[in-house]
């Protein structure tokens, strides 16, 4: 009796060590020493904003309404940055909402209002389109399973990374000086290819060049 | 779980959330309600007039002879204003889309967020006074401000009417195109600093004298008053931006009432309202903050210490003696009653602007950002550059 007393109490002992594992992986863990707060707190945003991320995602394909797509994008995207701030990397983080949040969705929406939106909420669901849809889409979800599934790495925990004693991450400078040292050539190669762009855009909508 | 709980550092985010408590509480919806306040006071001056000034207690509804007079002048107007915006009728048009009707308002009070990124003090009992010190807070406070369109847009588009339509597209296409020069006007102040932590460009400015008025410390230096040009340039584009990103006159096209009735939120009443016209003054504060943050020194004044009891050596000579018969915690209210004082002061030259310039036309504002200021922006960055590299 006694024995199977201890018995559950070890099951239950590993239970919750496989749970905490479980919400602790999926997360690389940069560790500020001066925050002991992340151990805990963490993986439990991280899940937050993943489940939300995954959630809006979905509403963005599921909603038939434009602009309701649209904004539920640009929350998807706000949890990306809040996933992005959650390892510590400030500057993606606020660039992602500058430049996705803050700049293409808004250029987006205004497109979108602009246009005519009863068309879409209007059409009816094509029955052929949705059921092939949906089988080339699980057949992609089960060879992603498949093959994530025999990845070796995703059984161990992410190598903890620690910065020396009394240094914050200085993500900026490292970017910054990255780019500008070791990857100068695409740097401006991708500043060439962007001013190409531009000129084209304005090229395209002028009706007539003088 | 005990060890659990214990292992939360339960000091910080008690700190965290009484600054934040105390920043947007108990000063900036108060300043905001006082701004408005001192609109019309200030305008009512400009144009000869009195203004409100003998807001009382009703008490003649009582059935005495007088209002009862406890405020000195009309001080008690913005309780008035508010008890006026909550008890009026919340109507809400027919055909509007109305979720969206309903979030527009509520993301109108958006630039709140980006108050946690800028330091209003120095620092008291040894805790620094900004609510998230991180390392790219002149970028965190861009992003929030980038995401405030989505408020007038929302609105424009949800009322489902023509004039609130037309304000919405106007304001997106003026903020577009101010954010790209406020943003590039203000990248020489983050070259001559080499990063961006507000908290810390307030303090290389208390050590250094503040970026337009380098005269103690580092900022005696030929580099520093060489910069003072581009700084100056920078200032200058960095305030029209902040007035067109805050749609104040004689920018503000998305509720310009001669030609839109009243823009975006024409359709608005009540409450909701009120939360458009208090969301445009906190920007506005926000606003002001940055430009003391980047420009007027943030806390710091010349002759009075931080928080530690230290001030720029030049001052520590002279006055060390006296800064130590006070308590340091002291000195750390002092800063932070500087620095909203300063934003106080650049929020009167707001209101001043207001009630003395006209309004642009729609086609000169957009002009005006993309073919002037923009360029003029860029071209500050090489200015800056080349004093840079020349004086290094």
């Amino acid at each position: 009796m006694e024995k199977l007393a201890t018995q559950s109490r070890i099951r239950r002992i590993r239970r919750i060590r496989r749970i905490r594992r479980i919400l602790t992986r999926g997360f690389c863990q940069i560790r500020n020493p001066q925050s002991a707060i992340r151990n805990f707190v963490n993986p439990l945003l991280f899940w937050f904003f993943a489940a939300m991320m995954l959630a809006f995602g979905v509403s963005v394909v599921l909603n038939r309404n434009p602009v309701a797509s649209a904004l539920s994008l640009v929350v998807s995207f706000l949890c990306l940055a809040a996933l992005y701030v959650g390892l510590d990397a400030y500057f993606i983080g606020a660039i992602q909402v500058i430049v996705y949040a803050g700049a293409v969705m808004v250029l987006f929406l205004f497109i979108i209002m602009l246009l005519d939106l009863g068309a879409e909420q209007r059409r009816k669901f094509n029955k052929v389109a949705l059921v092939g849809g949906s089988a080339v889409a699980l057949g992609f979800a089960a060879q992603l399973v498949g093959v994530l599934g025999k990845f070796p790495m995703g059984n161990k925990p992410f190598p903890e990374l620690k910065l020396p004693p009394g240094e914050s991450l200085n993500d900026l400078q490292h970017v910054g000086e990255t780019l500008f040292s070791a990857h100068t050539l695409p740097f401006q190669v991708i500043g060439v290819l962007i001013l190409v762009a531009t000129i084209g855009v304005i090229v395209i909508s002028k009706r007539e060049l003088k | 779980m005990i060890s659990l709980l214990a292992s939360i550092p339960w000091e910080m985010l008690i700190w965290s959330l009484a600054k934040a408590v105390f920043v947007i509480f108990l000063v900036v919806l108060p300043l905001v309600s006082y701004t408005v306040y001192a609109e019309r006071r200030v305008s009512a001056a400009i144009q000869d007039r009195v203004g409100p000034n003998r807001t009382g207690f009703p008490t003649s509804l009582l059935g005495f002879k007088k209002d009862l007079q406890l405020f000195l002048g009309g001080l008690g107007q913005p309780v008035a204003d508010a008890l006026k915006f909550i008890l009026k009728e919340d109507f809400t048009p027919g055909g509007v889309k109305q979720f969206y009707f309903w979030l527009a308002p509520c993301l109108a009070m958006l630039p709140l967020v980006s108050l946690a990124f800028i330091p209003f003090g120095s620092s008291f009992l040894g805790e620094k006074m900004v609510i998230a010190d991180v390392n790219v807070s002149v970028l965190g406070v861009f992003a929030v401000t980038g995401c405030g369109v989505y408020a007038i847009v929302l609105a424009g588009w949800a009322s489902n009417s023509k004039y609130p339509f037309l304000g919405g597209i106007r304001s997106s296409s003026q903020m577009i195109a101010y954010e790209l020069s406020m943003g590039l006007s203000i990248i020489p102040v983050l070259m001559l600093f080499g990063g961006m932590k507000l908290s810390d460009l307030v303090q290389y400015q208390a050590d250094n004298g503040w970026l337009l008025l380098p005269l103690w410390g580092g900022g005696l230096s030929a580099e520093r008053w060489l910069m003072l040009l581009p700084l100056a340039i920078s200032f200058i584009v960095f305030t029209i931006s902040v007035f067109a990103e805050t749609n104040r006159l004689p920018f503000d096209m998305p509720e310009s009432e001669t030609e839109l009735v009243a823009g975006y939120h024409t359709e608005y009443s009540s409450m909701k309202f009120a939360l458009f016209f208090l969301g445009e003054y906190a920007a506005m504060i926000v606003g002001s903050s940055l430009i003391v943050v980047f420009f007027f020194g943030g806390w710091s004044l010349p002759f009075i210490p931080d928080g530690q009891g230290h001030a720029a050596a030049f001052f520590q000579n002279i006055f060390g003696d006296f800064y130590a018969l006070l308590p340091d915690w002291l000195w750390g209210i002092a800063n932070i009653t500087v620095f909203f004082g300063k934003v106080a002061l650049v929020l009167v030259f707001f209101i001043w602007v207001r009630w003395t310039l006209p309004r642009f036309r729609f086609d000169q504002l957009m002009k005006i950002g993309w073919l002037y200021l923009f360029e003029i922006a860029l071209v500050n960055i090489f200015l800056t550059a080349a004093i840079l590299a020349f004086t290094k």
